[in-house]
């Protein structure tokens, strides 16, 4: 087999795709993306047509009801980035169906696959979600409080969870619970007599991606039903992919932060000049030129680690570390660029910076 | 199709200099810190490789295809070799033989009758005058030709390896009322009549590596010497031809400043882990150590680091412009690098401050990668005016 050498440049498959997804940007959300994060609510037809684009069916194997065109880490790094330079509520709320679906393929057995995934592969948008956030301080992917237990071969599970995205209207929810020391992943029907979903969450970003506790009480999940039956998962895996798509979308957040104060801070005059050609916010610019980059790069070499390995323990880990300091660094100098006018709803850049605030602290909100 | 992953061959390469960085360079990096401006004798294996180095220019080549190339690059291969030598010893590295930014120079711009005469040979570059640092193009030093020859005259300071050396690519200007297009580098070999080096510098770090001041005092040489054209174009082209080899030499010394901050990195992992607490990829950063905090933070910066350098390379490999990302390469690592090897001594407490570690030295090497060959503030600069695509005259 011939060696695979390093390359920074898209292929063609993948610019083609990122330049639909870009065009897809422009003609939904920018349209109205403060409009949009005013009221709370993304219009189901811009989901629609994203799922439109097929690339979460091409990953499905067609076997369960998708394109079987192969799946790609790098690949959904690249859509996310393009969906969260419009709007990081959109690219959560777009990626929501892998939630439910990625794991599943991953992780699941051939029994599950086939009974859930073609649920998911109509023509129609279909909310999936997954249910890891904990509310508590402190709160650890890897140490989770919300425990499962064996009773007669289900399982039962008890604890709180929040940030469910889609929680009101997914028909089947993943839960990460632990099972004996370890973390599983478990598929729990909305009409479990067991689950509760709570009010929607009012957060500080992410206003129009509507959010849900979710408590589960004994909640009794059939032995079936616990991902990769048996054997369990590797939780580990999900959390991978989790995190390497937080960075894309941070990159994407961050890219929108970076060109929409760069922009402005060539045409505000003040002193009789733009104020871009003072260097103290011209090298502001130019660091969150050069960071912005750097966050893709990690990117996509925690994508490119999954991709040729599916093991990306450490690139994914510090692509997350890395983009979750950046995002609020990135952010903030957008504000502070714009100045009075950055603090004012007016200009998005208030909107990124609190936006900006999630990635280091959301787990699980998203997947390559 | 984009893939970050290490190819084998880099692999392989970072594997074979980490040995000898290991082996040669660690072994004596104490040493010659303290025994400035000896030479390092250890080094003189190297004297057969040709680190900065080129294949011939062909007359006419190409036709191009628009894809990009994804060979075995060359740019690659130096800039992986160099964060393992600066692992080593970054002073070490700056004294290799024959691997001087004259080589590079060389290497850049050479006619192949010039690489012929002084590509084997050890060339330093000299550009900085006492009164020119950042702004090369406001320097004195001059050049007139005469009948066959060029006469040169002037003060060269900060010139790497100026002891060691065999020739020195010395900037100077033909033409002081065409300012910056004036500017040329001409080769001058040691022992030309007057042409001498009057001192050597004592320095906060990479004290391994001899730093030396030049006089030129009519000092003749031959009128092919000339690197370039001597033509002064109305427009800069000809300086920008001469610029064009920091779009080389950045990622190079971005590399050194990776290769740095790992040492640190890694010798504050290593005590880390000595005293129980282990680097678990895992963590919630809010549950640990604030020190391990640090760690997870600093890591994060050496991979963005290291990866701005590589994208700066492989460009270069496959004959892409690489000024902006050349010079994010630079100001990216040479501010982390410096900060990291700060954190790094702070980390390690007393270890961080005591000379019987090196991590103290690596504190004091790092800081030059955010100095020469541009400062961190010029870079900036340089990406600031790419990314807002304004002149060096609307944003100076």
């Amino acid at each position: 087999m011939e060696e695979k050498n390093l390359c920074f440049a898209l292929s063609e498959e993948q610019s083609i795709m990122k330049e639909t997804a870009a065009k897809l940007v422009q003609d939904t959300i920018s349209q109205n993306s403060h409009e949009i994060d005013e009221s709370r609510e993304i219009p189901r037809e811009y989901l629609q047509k994203f799922w439109e684009l097929g690339s979460i069916l091409s990953a499905v194997p067609e076997q369960y009801g998708g394109y079987g065109m192969g799946y790609s880490p790098i690949m959904n790094s690249i859509i996310l980035e393009e969906l969260a330079y419009g709007d990081m509520s959109f690219a959560i709320a777009c990626n929501a169906p892998s939630l439910f679906l990625n794991p599943l393929l991953d992780l699941g057995s051939d029994n599950q696959k086939q009974k859930y995934v073609p649920q998911y592969c109509s023509e129609k948008f279909k909310t999936g979600t997954i249910a890891l956030c904990e509310p508590d301080f402190g709160f650890d992917p890897v140490s989770l409080k919300t425990t499962a237990q064996k009773k007669n071969g289900s399982y039962v599970i008890s604890g709180k969870k929040c940030f469910v995205p889609f929680a009101d209207e997914a028909e089947h929810i993943l839960v990460a619970a632990g099972y004996e020391g370890k973390n599983n992943l478990f598929i729990v029907s909305k009409d479990n007599p067991g689950i509760t979903i709570g009010e929607r969450e009012k957060n500080l970003g992410l206003y129009s991606l509507k959010t849900y506790t979710v408590e589960l009480n004994d909640c009794e999940v059939p032995g079936e039903d616990r991902l990769g039956e048996e054997e369990g998962c590797t939780f580990e895996r999900f959390l991978q992919k989790s995190r390497t798509a937080l960075s894309a979308i941070s990159t994407g957040l961050c890219r929108a932060s970076f060109e929409y104060a760069r922009n402005y801070a060539k045409e505000r005059v003040q002193f009789g000049e733009a104020i871009a050609t003072r260097q103290s916010v011209a090298f502001m610019i130019a660091e969150m030129a050069y960071e912005v980059d750097a966050m893709r790069l990690m990117t996509w070499r925690a994508a490119s680690a999954l991709e040729s390995k599916g093991e990306a323990a450490r690139e994914s880990y510090l692509a997350k570390v890395f983009a979750g300091d950046m995002a609020m660094k990135i952010t903030d100098y957008g504000v502070q660029i714009l100045g009075g006018h950055g603090y004012v709803r007016d200009h998005p850049v208030e909107r990124y910076y609190r936006n900006g605030r999630g990635i280091a602290i959301l787990e699980g909100m998203a997947t390559v | 199709m984009v893939n970050l992953e290490t190819p084998d061959y880099l692999q392989n390469i970072k594997n074979s200099i980490n040995g000898i960085a290991k082996g040669i360079l660690r072994p004596v990096a104490r040493k010659y810190d303290e025994n400035e401006h000896e030479y390092p004798k250890e080094l003189d294996m190297f004297r057969g490789m040709q680190i900065m180095s080129r294949p011939k220019k062909k007359k006419d080549d190409k036709p191009k295809d628009d894809k990009p190339k994804t060979k075995k690059g060359a740019n690659l291969s130096q800039v992986v070799t160099i964060e393992e030598m600066c692992w080593g010893d970054a002073g070490l590295l700056l004294s290799l033989p024959n691997a001087g930014l004259g080589n590079a120079a060389i290497a850049a711009v050479a006619t192949d009758e010039q690489l012929e005469k002084f590509g084997k040979k050890w060339a330093a570059m000299a550009i900085t005058e006492p009164g020119s640092g950042s702004d090369s193009g406001s320097i004195t030093t001059t050049a007139k030709l005469e009948g066959d020859e060029w006469v040169l005259n002037g003060e060269k300071i900060f010139v790497t390896c100026a002891d060691r050396c065999d020739v020195v690519v010395v900037w100077a200007t033909i033409d002081k009322k065409a300012g910056k297009s004036g500017i040329k580098s001409f080769i001058v070999e040691k022992g030309t009549p007057g042409f001498k080096l009057e001192k050597l510098e004592h320095k906060l770090g990479i004290r391994a590596s001899d730093t030396g001041t030049f006089v030129l005092d009519n000092c003749r040489i031959p009128k092919t010497n000339l690197l370039g054209s001597a033509e002064v174009k109305t427009e800069t082209e000809g300086f920008k031809g001469v610029m064009k080899t920091f779009d080389n030499t950045r990622p190079l010394v971005a590399a050194m400043a990776t290769g740095i901050a790992r040492a640190a990195i890694d010798f504050t992992r290593e005590k880390i882990e000595e005293n129980n607490i282990k680097i678990d990829y895992t963590k919630n950063l809010n549950n640990v150590t604030s020190l391990e905090k640090e760690f997870y933070l600093m890591e994060a910066h050496l991979e963005a680091m290291r990866l701005l350098v590589w994208r700066a390379a492989w460009m270069a490999d496959n004959e892409q412009f690489n000024n902006l990302e050349a010079s994010m390469s630079k100001a990216k690592a040479g501010k982390y690098g410096t900060m990291i090897t700060q954190k790094c001594c702070e980390l390690l407490g007393p270890l961080g401050f005591t000379s019987d570690y090196l991590a103290e030295k690596w504190m004091r090497d790092s800081k030059i990668m955010d100095i020469f060959e541009g400062t961190g503030q010029i870079q900036h600069l340089i990406v600031a005016r790419n990314v807002l695509e304004m002149s060096s005259k609307e944003l100076k």
